[in-house]
């Protein structure tokens, strides 16, 4: 028990890290997923051909192969970020499609008539999205992103495999020069345990307030 | 689909502007993978020297090696994670709380644990209790432990699916709890999860890649030490990223495939029975 207490340092800025990671990771993916619903559910073709293919792309890639492409392949033609920054981009990138197609079945869950509405009263159709038919499908779907945060978080750990020195990473490191893995695993595992607990309480506080029963 | 609710019939006006934003879609797509191309001619990635490689047997049988490895861990984590999580529905089921408890607490607690720290913890861990698994187990075990938790919710959801009246007539026709479980329900359970579960397969095919991590010799391991050994740094993980995605696209397609079989098939059986 006593090398949890002795590394905590170390411990504690991984834990910062692998926040940080979700935290950043999951706003960047929120923004992309809203863009990705908008461009599926347009009346253009082409555009929602772009956002089928985008979230088909992402959901079908394993996302250590993007994050060794990003980290490995891309200084090769000249993109380099940080390690952190490219693993926060490509982090949000990948989860973005599955939170697209989360809040595409919201969209899909909202009433016909509330479109309908929305264009009789002349909104058009990026105004119907955003006054009317978004704000309903987010609320219905507020318990699938709750589970899509808690994947995100379970996902950045795969950074630790490209560098970066989150929870993972520090908890490994730690182990490998203290040799006592049980209480070292058993705690960081407990950590992540913790930020989805805490991630599914406040999910379940906000579906209570926010669901819309039919 | 539905997303012809967020739309009506467009008249000459939407027409037009439906058109503009169709040229103006597809130049945005152009340009982004003209800008691509431009950076790999900058910086030379585009010579054909260093693409040659992949039209070449030798480069693609070591790829095609990997993927093969893939599918074999992909395999063998399937069988064992849906083996322990048909166990652990069942468990979740229970009406032994002694049985019940335990296996709700694995779901739960191992559902919230990244599969790379029990891969850890498989790789650094458990050597130092004697117990040193091959390569293919090292990566093969984590997998299964952590896929169980999902396959055990998606069995339960499968097995509750199954309406009550199936099992009251199991056990009217004189079958024993077991005997109903594994003749009446499991078998009607088990086809109506069948696209989750090719779908959850889609993402432990996924997870083989930390393979990666395991140094198994899958397909992104194979992929790092391709790379390492022509320089082709970009070239191979984007051909290794091309073969995940087909293989995973065409499981997600069978998926999809079977839902909508199956979307077919459950009214007609409400039908006959209303």
């Amino acid at each position: 028990m006593s090398v949890l207490f002795d590394h905590l340092p170390e411990l504690w800025r991984g834990l910062i890290v692998t926040l940080q990671l979700t935290a950043a990771s999951f706003a960047g993916a929120a923004v992309l997923a809203v863009l990705v619903t908008a461009l599926r559910v347009s009346p253009v073709r082409v555009l929602r051909a772009i956002g089928t293919a985008y979230v088909e792309a992402f959901q079908n890639l394993p996302l250590l192969v993007l994050l060794v492409l990003a980290v490995f392949g891309l200084p090769e033609i000249g993109i380099q970020a940080g390690l952190l920054t490219t693993a926060i981009v490509v982090i949000a990138v990948y989860e973005a499609a599955y939170l697209a197609e989360a809040l595409r079945s919201g969209v899909n869950a909202v009433s016909k008539g509330q479109g309908e509405a929305a264009r009789a009263i002349g909104l058009t159709f990026s105004q119907s999205l955003r006054h009317v038919i978004l704000p309903q499908a987010l609320r219905t779907v507020v318990q699938p992103i709750g589970n899509i945060f808690i994947a995100t978080a379970m996902n950045t750990s795969l950074a630790a495999a490209v560098g970066v020195v989150d929870l993972t990473a520090a908890a490994n490191r730690v182990n490998l020069t203290e040799a006592q893995p049980i209480p070292i695993f058993v705690g960081a595992g407990l950590a992540y345990a913790l930020i989805a607990a805490c991630a599914g309480f406040v999910t379940g506080r906000l579906e209570r307030r926010l669901v819309i029963l039919r | 689909m539905s997303s012809t609710a967020l739309f009506d019939e467009p008249g000459p006006r939407a027409r037009r502007r439906i058109r503009v934003a169709t040229v103006l879609g597809a130049l945005a797509a152009i340009a982004l993978a003209a800008l691509a191309v431009r950076q790999f001619a900058a910086n030379g990635q585009l010579e054909a020297a260093r693409w040659q490689p992949y039209a070449t047997w030798p480069m693609w049988r070591y790829l095609l090696d990997g993927l093969w490895s893939t599918a074999l861990a992909a395999v063998v984590t399937a069988a064992l994670a849906m083996a322990a999580g048909i166990m652990l529905a069942l468990g979740r089921l229970s009406h032994r709380r002694w049985v019940r408890l335990p296996a709700a607490a694995y779901v739960e607690v191992v559902r919230t644990i990244p599969a790379l720290l029990l891969v850890y913890v498989v790789l650094f861990a458990l050597p130092r209790y004697g117990l040193d698994l091959p390569l293919f187990w090292k990566l093969v075990v984590p997998l299964a432990v952590s896929n169980a938790a999902a396959f055990a919710e998606i069995f339960r959801a499968g097995i509750l699916s199954v309406e009550r009246g199936q099992t009251e007539a199991g056990l009217a026709v004189g079958l024993t709890r077991f005997q109903t479980m594994r003749l009446v329900v499991l078998p009607q359970a088990a086809r109506r999860v069948l696209p989750s579960i090719v779908s959850q397969s889609v993402g432990l095919l996924k997870d083989t890649s930390l393979g990666f991590v395991v140094s198994y010799a899958e397909l992104l391991y194979s992929g790092k030490v391709l790379a390492a050994y022509n320089g082709l740094l970009i070239q191979t993980y984007l051909v290794v990223a091309l073969i995940y995605l087909l293989v995973n696209l065409s499981l997600s397609k069978l998926a999809r495939t079977l839902e909508a079989r199956q979307r077919l098939a459950v009214p007609k059986r409400r039908l006959a029975r209303a």
